[in-house]
């Protein structure tokens, strides 16, 4: 299908964007990479009277590091994110999820900013974003405002963005020594959207998590930061407390049923990345025991 | 506002001005206006990859770009491409390897393997897999699709295939 008519603009600075968005945000959107909006213009599943393109504001482009913060504007691109050395050595959860989004012909146009206001609930970054406890940074005309991850994302395809709001930074905490990182998905076809995912951030002391953000994804309307985790901090982790972290997911898992999977099957999954990403991050493959649900 | 607007573009290295739809994608200004139907269209929503093309050097979906958008960039198709001698290794490889079969995906095929040859030099089969993994070939010929982009990669690092 194709999609519907609208008005393009193509502001040249921040400013002037805002003041389009203050006029007109109910009835338009931000065209940034457009990999996730134009299929759903194309689908009629939206239908802005504007299109607002921000792919000149150089502004919101761009990678840095200073003060224990890896900040990333929110116009770069995906393979920005994963060519970047920065990226790499300050959040390479960020660097090995990447290589999960899409394909390369499309991660030569989308943007992390872009990606993560559509907030697609099966989408990788956002997980990321859970699990590392990154701060997103919005502003409209008057303020600008720093909001936390785990409170950005409200449901499917919604966040806490007002219509007068872009969203023109992202800021991850720097790796601190001793961090480790865990990413998986399960999906049909390389770079499509996951069945389950799985994004973890942690830190190892000796046998134990000193601390564990597990950041789920596709098992819910938004990513999860699951609280099972709990379970398994600052305690030797062995088969019984795995299982009652598991059981702790269960709990706080609402999975949808589609085409791809069943709620049950999802929450299989779930369960099964709960048990590969302790083991591998505590390096003890005894606890991978695949059992059935 | 819904009125044509004026663009400016080299495609396949040749000026080019229009008046385009803002809705318009480009897949189909290469397509519809400058009758250049190499480029194919699939699903139009981002999932086959058939309407590969490349702008500024990059491969990209044409069909999840506005034609507006590409306003002073450079397109490249694969009717430039295959004129310019680029790819006719690769497409001299996908006959000698039955790679086409009906020949629908064979132009992005080409774009995107493309692509991955001029990053990646000397790709395992894994790494070709990857790269191509974004674009269906509805014949499901990927084997030998895989097999072609191989033996082109061994033929230009002068390795026998």
């Amino acid at each position: 299908m194709k999609a519907s008519a609208f008005s393009y603009i193509k502001p040249s600075t921040v400013q002037e964007t805002l003041a389009l968005l203050a006029a007109h945000g109910e009835e338009a959107k931000l065209l940034s990479g457009g990999q996730s909006l134009m299929p759903a213009l194309n689908l009629r599943l939206s239908a802005p009277e504007w299109l607002i393109d921000i792919g000149g504001l150089d502004d919101l482009r761009g990678i840095s590091v200073s003060d224990g913060v890896l900040r990333i504007g929110a116009i770069t691109r995906h393979v920005e994110l994963l060519r970047s050395s920065e990226v790499a050595d300050n959040a390479p959860l960020l660097a090995q999820a990447m290589a999960h989004v899409a394909h390369p012909a499309i991660r030569n146009k989308g943007t992390l900013g872009g990606n993560l206001a559509h907030a697609d609930p099966a989408s990788e970054m956002p997980a990321c974003m859970v699990a590392l406890d990154a701060v997103l940074v919005a502003r409209n005309a008057k303020r600008e405002r720093r909001i936390p991850a785990t409170e950005f994302f409200t449901g499917v395809y919604e966040t806490v963005l007002a219509p007068d709001e872009m969203l023109v930074a992202v800021e991850v905490p720097v790796a601190e020594v001793g961090q480790v990182h865990y990413f998986h998905e399960y999906c049909r076809r390389s770079g499509d959207y996951a069945i389950v995912g799985l994004a973890a951030s942690a830190v190892v002391e000796g046998d134990r998590f000193a601390d564990l953000r597990l950041g789920f994804f596709a098992v819910g309307d938004r990513p999860l930061l699951a609280n099972a985790a709990r379970e398994l901090i600052g305690r030797s982790v062995d088969a019984a407390a795995l299982a009652a972290a598991q059981a702790a997911l269960e709990a706080e898992l609402d999975p949808q049923e589609d085409q791809q999977a069943s709620a049950l099957m999802r929450r299989h999954m779930a369960r099964q990345l709960l048990a590969l990403c302790v083991a591998t991050l505590l390096r003890r493959p005894d606890l991978e025991i695949r059992r059935s649900a | 506002m819904t009125a044509p607007v004026p663009i400016q573009l080299t495609v396949n290295g040749e000026r080019v001005e229009a008046q385009v739809l803002p809705r318009l994608n480009l897949a189909d200004f290469l397509r519809d206006q400058l009758g250049l139907t190499g480029t194919h269209v699939g699903c139009e929503h981002g999932v086959c990859g058939a309407c590969t093309v490349r702008v500024d050097g990059e491969i990209v979906r044409a069909c999840l770009l506005l034609a507006v958008q590409t306003h002073g960039m450079a397109v490249e198709t694969i009717e430039g491409i295959s004129d310019s001698g680029e790819v006719a290794d690769l497409q001299a490889a996908f006959r000698m390897r039955n790679a086409l079969q009906c020949g629908y995906c064979t132009p992005a095929m080409l774009m995107t393997a493309q692509d991955l040859l001029r990053h990646e030099p000397a790709p395992d089969r894994e790494q070709i897999r990857e790269h191509l993994s974004g674009n269906y070939c509805r014949c499901t010929g990927y084997h030998a699709i895989i097999d072609a982009v191989e033996a082109t990669a061994l033929a230009r690092r002068g390795e026998a295939s």
